[in-house]
């Protein structure tokens, strides 16, 4: 079992009445929120705390792509994640990912993973998401029926430009290049693990399947709401007379561990709640461009953010509810290693995609949380899958003899500790 | 009315519905709607001695979107392989009217062959972009918010629309958003994220008589704006406001527009 630190990097100032002042949290967030003095610190601290989770064991650390949304301040993860490739150098760098249809040309995005790749000795995991309505489309402009066809380009290009040794040419529709050359290449060969992070369409399943690709599903909703999407999926690998490997999927969670129950509501209640109230106050009119879906995935029932019902429940939830919902996944030690095998065995996940900091959650609850999740429950959780335990095809292949950084963010730890 | 179906060249299927069997051609480009179930502006203009063909754009039925046409070249030379299909190219040349996204495929298809139409008709034209007055967003508004925008009676509009439905009920919404993903997705190819596609480069070449009509209180396309910024680019055209009538003229004041465009076909 395999477990990834994520950031999603959240603006942590958004005022109490922001629902009431603001439209959305996305597309069209008010400036006056944005403060860049600010932002320097929030910044430094966010990264710090993903070379900590390095230090604290997990197996990856995660970053992903927003624009112009107050829950994610990370248009380029890119930039994160070549900050993180210099100061870890055991974790592999999650970028799930970089919204492969926004690039232009997508070659950019060959080139700048590779040179992840490269720098961090083999330790990307490369994410490839369709992109989502409010990014792509209202935020980049990409017009929604299209969005689909010129991703699967993209992806062609891209996937192309890692495999072929000779310069080609790429008359595709979207994109036409005289000469691609991809220079330089990823370490990882053919290329890193590619993880394609979906939100329920079903056109994406398939898409995985095909390419045995990771199928990661990053929702806020939780394990429980999210068991019967998984399910779907499960199917149809089966249908698709694939294996039942679970490192074939993942999944997102939110975690809040504490040394008691009690205490992690105490401790977390305040940010989670910050998070659900505030940071998914997202405008029902920018999450479902006529053209984005297909009729197909209509068809299976995968909208529900339309009726503005389904947007004010976000707003009145309370920590019990995120609880008892599995939402959170939040308790002593004890509570969250049984949650978190509910939540594995159920959905079949080989990976977890982790949300410890969440909302505006401080820095020192922010590590009390990861180091006790680490040190506490992690360990106990490792071995869920032994009949699969070397199935390494959705993970990482660093060189043994890559760079390490003169003094890691782990080594100066235990520097400081005695 | 009768209901026919056409291949063009390029070999997409669709149906035509025919309004009156008597007098000069027109064809008409349906706006981002699509064809409503009724269709009483082209009853009336069919009364008043034209024969009015109605074309189904590709997308807009029950079939999946059409991949062959991705842009507005693709669309202007759909436009005119309707009109061969329809038989409407022999004879005398016809005359080519649409409203909002249908009178923008119809400005460029005449801007492409400006000497294959008799008279160009432009009801609520989508295709010029001002930056001072921003066009309402299609792809960001919800269900509920069509009315208003679209008619000057926002009840009569909902009734007009949707025959009744509920926007309450998820079924009846599901059943919303697909039909409303196929006609938009489709359009969305030349109206998102901006419904400018650079016509305003190509207007230069109109030369058939032109007659740009709106309903005066048009929420969409308001146009006090719009209308001057057409009449400056094609300096020869006809302005008429239809007074007590919203975006959707075609429904809300269907027979007052008949009566000035018969009046413009017939001069």
């Amino acid at each position: 079992m395999r477990f990834c630190w994520f950031n999603l990097m959240p603006w942590p100032d958004l005022p109490d009445n922001f629902r009431e002042e603001s439209n959305s949290v996305w597309v069209d967030i008010p400036q006056k929120y944005f403060d860049p003095r600010r932002a320097n610190a929030v910044y430094h601290e966010y990264m710090d705390q993903l070379e900590f989770a390095d230090a604290c064991g997990f197996d990856g650390i995660g970053v992903n792509e927003h624009h112009q949304n107050g829950y994610g301040i990370m248009p380029s993860p890119n930039l994160i994640a070549a900050g993180l490739a210099r100061r870890t150098s055991r974790a592999a760098i999650c970028v799930i990912g970089n919204s492969i249809a926004l690039y232009n040309p997508p070659i950019r995005v060959a080139e700048e993973f590779a040179m992840l790749d490269v720098i961090s000795g083999g330790r990307l995991v490369a994410g490839f998401p369709v992109g989502t309505p409010m990014d792509t489309n209202f935020c980049y402009g990409q017009i929604p029926a299209l969005t689909r066809d010129k991703y699967l380009e993209a992806h062609e290009l891209i996937m192309r430009a890692w495999h072929e040794d000779e310069p080609f040419a790429f008359d595709g529709k979207y994109n036409q290049l005289r000469y691609v050359n991809c220079w330089p290449k990823p370490i990882q060969r053919p290329n890193p693990p590619i993880y394609v992070p979906g939100g329920g369409s079903v056109e994406t399943w398939d898409f995985c399947l095909d390419n045995d690709y990771n199928y990661s599903y990053l929702s806020f909703s939780g394990y429980k709401a999210g068991k019967m999407l998984m399910d779907g999926y499960w199917n149809r690998v089966a249908e698709r007379g694939k294996d039942l490997s679970p490192y074939r999927a993942s999944f997102a969670q939110v975690i809040c561990t504490a040394e008691s129950d009690a205490q992690a509501e105490e401790l977390y209640s305040e940010h989670i709640l910050y998070f659900y109230n505030r940071c998914l106050h997202v405008d029902p009119r920018f999450a479902d461009p006529p053209g984005y879906r297909t009729i197909k995935t209509i068809k299976a029932g995968a909208l529900s953010q339309l009726r503005e019902s389904r947007q004010k429940a976000f707003a009145e939830l309370t920590w019990k509810n995120l609880v008892e919902g599995g939402y959170v996944i939040a308790g002593g030690p004890d509570t969250v290693r049984e949650r978190m095998e509910d939540m594995i065995k159920g959905l079949r996940i080989g990976m977890v995609f982790g949300l410890f900091q969440m909302g505006d959650m401080p820095d020192w609850k922010v590590r009390i949380n990861t180091q006790l999740f680490a040190e506490k429950v992690m360990p106990q959780l490792r071995n869920m899958w032994p009949e699969y335990a070397g199935d390494d095809r959705w993970w990482i292949h660093p060189m043994e003899d890559r760079v390490q950084p003169e003094a890691t963010f782990a080594e100066r730890l235990r520097q400081e500790r005695p | 009315m009768r209901t026919y179906d056409i291949t063009t060249r390029l070999g997409l299927q669709g149906k035509v519905r025919q309004y009156g069997d008597s007098g000069p051609a027109v064809v008409y480009f349906h706006g981002v709607s699509g064809l409503f179930a009724e269709e009483p502006f082209l009853e009336h203009l069919a009364d008043s001695g034209y024969t009015v063909h109605a074309p189904q754009w590709p997308g807009y039925g029950e079939e999946p979107t059409e991949d062959r046409l991705m842009d507005m070249q693709d669309f202007a030379l759909h436009g005119w392989d309707v009109v061969d299909a329809i038989g409407a190219h022999t004879g005398d040349k016809p005359h080519v009217m649409g409203l909002d996204f249908g009178a923008m495929i119809a400005a460029e298809m005449a801007c492409l062959a400006p000497r294959d139409l008799s008279k160009l008709v432009l009801i609520g034209p989508l295709g010029l972009w001002l930056d001072a007055h921003p066009i309402a967003d299609l792809f960001a508004t919800l269900p509920y918010e069509f009315p208003r925008l679209l008619f000057a009676d926002a009840d009569l509009g909902t009734s007009l629309m949707t025959g009744g439905f509920n926007f309450e009920d998820p079924k009846a919404i599901e059943a919303f958003m697909i039909s409303n993903s196929r006609r938009l997705g489709t359009a969305g190819k030349v109206l998102f994220p901006i419904p400018n596609r650079r016509l305003s480069k190509r207007l230069y070449r109109l030369c058939a008589p032109t007659l740009l009509a709106w309903g005066a209180e048009d929420r969409f396309i308001a146009p006090q704006h719009f209308a001057p910024a057409w009449k400056a680019l094609v300096p020869h055209a006809t302005v008429v406001e239809v007074p007590e009538a919203g975006h959707l003229v075609t429904l809300e004041r269907p027979e007052q527009l008949a009566v000035q465009v018969a009046a413009f076909l017939d001069h």
